[in-house]
């Protein structure tokens, strides 16, 4: 019976693995949170920053994030969502052009984003003659996410029942007219939940930004502009010393976002689930 | 003639669902009693009632008494891992563990605190010369169990379950998934098994009923429909249900 | 009729060409890091680039050793605690907790795993490095508070791939040890977790590579002073933080230099990667 008593012991560490698990993230969101919440107000959003961000508000920071992650979502999303509807509608999946194509997109994702801040600069900022920009940045973190759309877009389309295509192919449509009618729409809610995890790592994302698009404080209006996100200016205003405060506003604002988008995306995938 | 076990009562419930009705059935001592029935009659569940295993799955519930050499089974004071030991199990689809075939068959006496290494070996040896495959595997004994057909990864599963010196052993259609070769060579081991064991086997095949057991019991929507001597039942079927199902009336 | 063909024929080029838009990055993205990089490498010596330690790029020196055995102390630490614990909130989540309860973690490992690293590192600078500066001595920017930060970032990818790997374990497995009389967690521990070690060694690999690829989180806990740490408690810097830290003012062969570190790094992971790929291939292959 002494196996009964150490079983005892490993289930009370097991439960306890859970628990530090649960304190890490409640400390974590719990502290910034409490820090956070007496910088945040209506001028904290609206007005832009002065001072290198000791005084003013985050409003061009918040901007410069929005308008980035766009940006990166126009490229990669038409480029995700079709390099999925060519593996698994065109059969390209089990040819050396499918295999190829897999082991690229488990390599992209595993790259190291200050790489591909590297890549970017030298490329796009240099190469190209971009210079710090959103397009830098975007382009930079459209193939960052590239990956990511890409394979949930294929989970999408695969989840979509084979009778669809034989019945509709059936009454004599043609291939396109199938998936723009039929699989596209029935797989739309798992695409769309890439797209929103995709957001999510588009907004937290520094290091390659910080190389890519740059860190000024001024508010991006052209795409040729260059712009720092929420991410990067909490990393200026944290490792310089500038303002605590209103970095606790900022990691909180982020936290909110993530929050946000984590949300959306849970309910989106509840949505593929149900149908 | 023993009996082994002693069902009274038993009664399954799913949730909602009473997949059993009230078993009362008497299994004897190295014999072999087959259970047979269309599928969902409850023919499974019952047999999975005796080493306890239905209580894997949640939301199940199990009234009634199984005794088992006069102890009830389902008394608190049972240890249901001893009972497992004394109650082996093969199941439908042979799954054998991605180990070698050595530490499959060695896995049960080690969990129940056997270190010595000669009488591990011993072990082995003996538990697949008992489930007729000592002479196929005997040369490559530390190779990887997967890499066996399909009739040898049967009699190895079985040979784990002898391996733990059970009193009981419970077959869940363990030829279904075999080819008829196979299925004989099965057929043939259980005749010899009965020798040293109490054998249940859940079997669909009427024919295979006939020629392996002894007894046999007939299942019907959770119900023990008939229960007794296997020629009897197939010659001369007391219930109308029983006729129609052997030969061949429905199900 | 015919219209309608040429327009298939051109969305499917539309989309090949989408497809292929990834292989293309891989390819730019190799050759350019590549350019960048490996001339200086050959300049220095690979040995001499990755082994000395004496990285004074204003002087010409460029030896990047101090900054790889930085990467690695940081990342091993960082192992050392995330692996137990996320191995067993795996094994608890796949195993052991009620169905329901699993689900609850899977949210919050989810939610762990969408925090931005910025954020992470922020937190350790404002919570870890003061707390371990008052009560275990040195500046507190140091290996140990970099191994704390990074052990919670990988902790995510630790749980999902070991707990997906579990998951995949066929439940007769399971079924068949406990009817032989084996305990719950006797299964657990010698038939389920050894069928599932190379999904969980991928776990770890995995993490690894995120670790030594971190950037931001552990440029703001580490110090980032480019000697070798003599303890847990002692400044280190990352080849990452490395590059982030003098790329902003880098010019000629010092920005060579650190693109030479980028291109380590990119091998390194690309490596670890094809080799994790290439193994779950032959794994499948091999009927498991």
């Amino acid at each position: 019976m002494a196996t009964r008593g150490k079983e005892k012991i490993i289930t009370v560490l097991f439960w306890l693995s859970a628990l530090v698990i649960t304190a890490i993230l409640a400390g974590i969101i719990g502290y910034i949170v409490v820090k956070g919440i007496s910088a945040i107000n209506w001028e904290f959003i609206s007005q832009p920053p002065s001072r290198a961000g000791k005084e003013g508000g985050i409003s061009t920071t918040i901007i410069g994030t929005i308008y980035l992650t766009l940006v990166a979502l126009l490229i990669a999303v038409p480029l995700g969502v079709g390099a999925a509807l060519y593996l698994e509608e065109y059969g390209r999946k089990n040819t050396m052009f499918g295999y190829v194509l897999k082991l690229t997109a488990e390599t992209l994702a595993g790259i190291p984003s200050i790489v591909y801040g590297l890549f970017g600069f030298v490329f796009f900022v240099i190469f190209l003659n971009m210079g710090w920009s959103i397009l830098s940045g975007g382009l930079t973190l459209a193939i960052m996410i590239l990956p990511t759309i890409t394979r949930t877009s294929q989970e999408a389309v695969i989840a979509v029942p084979q009778e669809y295509r034989s019945n509709s192919f059936a009454l004599g449509a043609t291939k396109w007219y199938t998936i723009k009618r039929l699989i596209l729409p029935a797989a739309a809610p798992g695409i769309i939940t890439g797209i929103i995890l995709s957001a999510g790592r588009a907004v937290g994302e520094s290091a390659a930004v910080l190389l890519t698009a740059g860190s000024s404080l001024g508010m991006p209006l052209n795409i040729t502009d260059p712009a720092r996100t929420m991410a990067v200016h909490l990393y200026i205003l944290a490792i310089e010393g500038i303002s605590m405060e209103r970095a606790f506003g900022t990691a909180l604002l982020i936290i909110v976002l993530i929050l946000i988008i984590n949300y959306l995306a849970n309910w989106s995938v509840r949505k593929v689930v149900r149908q | 003639m023993k009996t082994k076990l002693e069902c009274k009562e038993v009664k399954v419930f799913y949730k909602d669902f009473q997949a059993l009705h009230g078993i009362d059935m008497d299994i004897f001592e190295n014999r072999v009693t087959a259970l047979i029935g269309p599928s969902g009659c409850g023919k499974s569940t019952f047999l999975r009632t005796i080493n306890r295993l239905n209580e894997l799955i949640e939301g199940t519930r199990t009234e009634g008494e199984i005794y088992l050499d006069e102890k009830n089974i389902y008394s608190n004071e049972i240890d249901v891992v001893a009972l497992r030991k004394k109650v082996g199990m093969v199941f439908q689809k042979p799954s054998v563990f991605p180990m070698s075939i050595y530490e499959n068959i060695a896995y049960g006496p080690k969990i129940h605190g056997i270190k010595n290494k000669g009488k591990l070996d011993s072990i082995v040896e003996k538990s697949l010369v008992a489930a007729n495959l000592w002479q196929e595997v005997k040369d490559r004994i530390h190779k990887p169990a997967a890499g066996l057909s399909g009739g040898q990864q049967q009699r190895l599963v079985i040979a784990r379950v002898l391996a733990v010196e059970p009193e009981v052993i419970l077959m869940d259609e363990p030829a279904s998934a075999l080819d008829p070769i196979s299925t004989s060579k099965l057929e043939e081991l259980i005749g010899e098994l009965k020798k040293q064991y109490t054998i249940v086997i859940v079997t669909h095949n009427m024919q295979q009923a006939a020629r392996v057991s002894d007894f046999t019991g007939f299942f019907l929507n959770g119900f023990l429909i008939e229960y007794s001597k296997t020629n009897d039942l197939f010659v001369n079927p007391h219930d109308k249900k029983t006729e129609d199902y052997i030969t061949g009336r429905f199900g | 009729m015919k219209k309608n063909k040429l327009s298939e024929g051109l969305v499917e080029i539309l989309l090949r060409i989408s497809a292929g838009a990834s292989v293309l990055a891989i390819i730019i993205i190799t050759v350019f890091i590549f350019y960048k990089g490996i001339p200086l490498i050959a300049k220095v010596g690979i040995i001499d680039f990755l082994f000395n330690l004496k990285w004074v790029p204003t002087n010409g020196s460029f030896g990047i050793g101090a900054m790889v055995i930085g990467s690695l102390a940081v990342t091993f630490c960082s192992l050392v605690w995330s692996v137990p614990l996320g191995i067993m909130t795996a094994i608890l989540m796949a195993e052991i907790a009620p169905p329901k309860l699993a689900d609850v973690l899977a949210r919050f490992v989810e939610l762990l795993a969408g925090i931005p690293s910025v954020v992470y590192g922020f937190f350790g600078l404002i919570v870890i490095v003061p707390f371990i500066r008052n009560h275990l001595g040195g500046v507190g920017l140091s290996v140990l508070a970099g191994a704390i930060v990074l052990g919670i970032m990988i902790l995510p990818t630790i749980i999902n791939i070991s707990r997906d790997a579990i998951l995949a374990i066929p439940k007769e497995y399971k079924e068949n040890s406990l009817a032989l009389g084996a305990t719950h967690y006797q299964s657990i521990f010698r038939v389920i977790l050894p069928a599932a070690s190379s999904g969980i060694i991928t776990a770890i690999v995995l993490g690894l590579g995120r670790a030594i690829g971190e950037t931001m989180a552990v440029l703001m806990v580490t110090g980032n002073a480019a000697v070798l740490p003599d303890s847990l408690l002692a400044p280190v810097r990352t080849m990452t933080s490395n590059i982030v830290l003098e790329m902003g003012y880098a010019a000629g062969d010092h920005q060579a230099a650190l693109f030479a570190t980028g291109t380590v790094l990119f091998i390194f992971i690309v490596i670890l990667n094809l080799a994790v790929s290439i193994s779950m291939k032959a794994g499948t292959e091999n009927g498991n």
